[in-house]
């Protein structure tokens, strides 16, 4: 089929049409309760922290080193790829979807050994999230720099 | 009341990423990468820094929470180290997060095998 | 004939087929009609990749027994799957030591191979050959989508690949079904970019061998019984029943597909059906060979549907081409 039949833009049109719509409402919602959810469980882990005597930065610091440690726990166990089929972004976003898309590569691919696959694969979903936030921050910190 | 907060900005921010995600068909990925960076430019111009105050782990939990930090570290390393401070300063304050992800990540293609959906 | 067609003077037996499904599709609406159904989505090997290979293996295997063969009467292997250089079908077939042909034309490999087969067999090439497709739904996520651990949402038009493998020995000497002519689809570019509606990428695709076929053989969708897509699921049904009512043909009651019967998207989750090569070729093999060989289904028109998706040419900004091959079978 070319162009002489329907034409690429009347099919997309067509495509358009046919193809059933993602339920968004009931996604945000979805995404709104279990991203809340897991930003409560860090306040929660944040204030241990605190009343353990530890100070605001390095509390933080440890609220998401244990997130991490429990997205690459539940990623391991095969749960957290249930959660994320639920919660879509609510589970993507926060910092133990990071540790999702680091772990989950890790394991997928340690058939292929522990130095090309695990090794080289680990961030392969995670990479560009710390290519363009270290690149982010070298711009900002630049353009700070020149104008402080 | 903090734990109201933190819900209510957490979920947002995860809203906003999943209306991108079903509107315009942005892979996660790409959605991720902006937000870090998002996050590293509204520290930048002094708004995330307040959000952070308002909402606690409900701004900093989700990934330009992440990209704040990124701010945060090159700014300081800037103050006390000079010009080396633009490259020193970003991996600086997230290295715990990194190293940790590295970590556990390990860790766990050590412990668990690929499982079927 | 025509364009794009060809008939075969000797009669085209399929001989015997082969299916071999994983515990998901063994659940599926068609369950009861696959010979083996595989609990263990590993197959008792270590990796996605190797279990694929081993479902092809065992389909390849099986298919030559019930045709009451052995592997030296097999003259031709033609065989292919979803994953890098045809890694499933290349293992699988490794230990039967025949001439091979790896074919490849993504979900529509078993249309592919059962065209090349026929022709094998009728220009008096081979007496007997096997064809055979597989998929692993675990094996094509990695290598196309995302690491199964990874917590993301498919979309509604999404499908899902098919675990397993469907294999036929095609024979100069055996009994009805025959293949008696087929029509080769012409690759397809409708500047569809979305990888996650491939319904939407073959449509088309399915579309123009299908009116080809028809203007070939002068004949309309009253012709046959059934015509069978691949996996072009309820997103590429739709899509298709309107393309070719545009051409000024009805298939809307004669049109079934593959990756709509595979699954029962109610209770499985598989959004717009199956998919995979698997997936046409498996049905076929299991359920529509036990239709045509009980009459309940005397013609058919199957015509087995592939997405071309390469990553790198993805990446690089190129539209998704499709083909679909158009086989005919009747008793």
């Amino acid at each position: 089929m070319d162009d002489t039949y329907i034409g690429k833009e009347k099919y997309k049109e067509m495509v358009k049409e046919t193809a059933p719509k993602s339920k968004t409402t009931a996604n945000s919602f979805r995404a709104f309760i279990v991203g809340g959810g897991i930003c409560v469980i860090g306040q929660i882990i944040h204030n241990l922290c605190l009343s353990a005597g530890a100070g605001r930065d390095s509390a933080g610091t440890y609220t998401a080193v244990v997130l991490i440690f429990l997205g690459c726990l539940l990623t391991g166990l095969g749960i957290y790829d249930k959660i994320g089929k639920f919660a879509g972004a609510g589970s993507v976003v926060p910092i133990t979807g990071f540790a999702n898309s680091v772990s989950a590569p890790a394991i997928e691919f340690k058939k292929e050994g522990y130095v090309l696959g695990v090794g080289a694969k680990i961030f392969v979903v995670a990479g560009p999230v710390i290519v363009y936030g270290t690149i982010s921050s070298i711009i900002v910190g630049l353009i700070y720099y020149f104008t402080r | 009341m903090e734990y109201i907060k933190a819900f209510l900005v957490g979920g947002l921010i995860c809203v906003v990423g999943q209306q991108l995600m079903d509107r315009t068909k942005l892979t996660p990925a790409r959605i991720l990468v902006l937000f870090v960076s998002l996050g590293c430019f509204l520290g930048a111009f002094g708004i995330y820094e307040k959000l952070v105050e308002f909402a606690g782990a409900g701004a900093s939990v989700p990934l330009p929470g992440f990209g704040y930090n990124l701010y945060k570290g090159v700014v300081s390393e800037i103050d006390k180290e000079g010009f080396i401070g633009i490259l020193t300063g970003g991996l600086k304050a997230t290295s715990a997060g990194i190293m940790a992800a590295v970590f556990f990540g390990f860790l766990s293609a050590l412990t668990f095998d690929p499982k079927e959906k | 004939m025509g364009e794009q067609s060809a008939t075969f003077d000797f009669k085209v037996s399929v001989k015997s087929t082969a299916s071999i499904v994983g515990a998901k599709e063994g659940k599926g609406p068609l369950g009861k009609y696959f010979d083996i159904v595989m609990e263990d989505i590993l197959a008792g090997k270590e990796s996605w990749e190797k279990a694929e290979s081993e479902f092809a293996r065992l389909g390849l295997d099986l298919a030559v027994k019930k045709a009451e063969l052995k592997n030296e009467d097999i003259d031709y292997v033609l065989a292919g799957d979803l994953l890098s250089q045809s890694a499933g079908a290349t293992f699988g077939a490794l230990d039967m030591k025949r001439p091979f042909f790896g074919v490849f034309g993504a979900c529509s490999t078993i249309g592919e191979a059962l065209s090349l087969g026929a022709v094998l067999v009728d220009g008096g090439f081979a007496k007997n050959v096997l064809a055979g497709a597989s998929s692993h739904f675990c094996a094509a996520e990695k290598q196309f989508r995302f690491p199964l651990e990874l917590g993301t949402q498919r979309p509604p038009t999404s499908t899902w690949t098919v675990t397993g493998e469907g294999a036929a020995v095609l024979s100069r000497e055996g009994g009805p079904p025959y293949i008696t002519a087929i029509t080769t689809g012409r690759l397809v570019d409708m500047g569809v970019k979305d990888q996650n509606n491939m319904g939407a990428v073959m449509a088309p695709a399915a579309c123009d061998v299908i009116s080809a076929h028809f203007r070939d053989f002068g004949r309309t969708p009253d012709y046959y019984d059934a015509i069978i897509t691949g996996d072009l699921g309820y997103v590429g049904q739709e899509l298709l029943i309107r393309l070719l009512k545009n051409e000024g043909y009805d298939v809307s009651k004669k049109h079934r597909d593959c990756g709509i019967e595979i699954f029962d998207k109610n209770t499985q989750d598989t959004h717009s059906g199956g998919s995979g090569c698997a997936c046409a070729a498996a049905a076929f093999c299991g359920y529509f060979y036990n239709e045509l060989k009980c009459r309940k289904l005397n013609k058919i028109l199957f015509v087995p549907t592939g997405a071309i998706l390469n990553p790198t040419s993805f990446m690089q900004g190129e539209n998704i081409p499709s083909v679909a091959h158009a086989v005919v079978i009747e008793n």
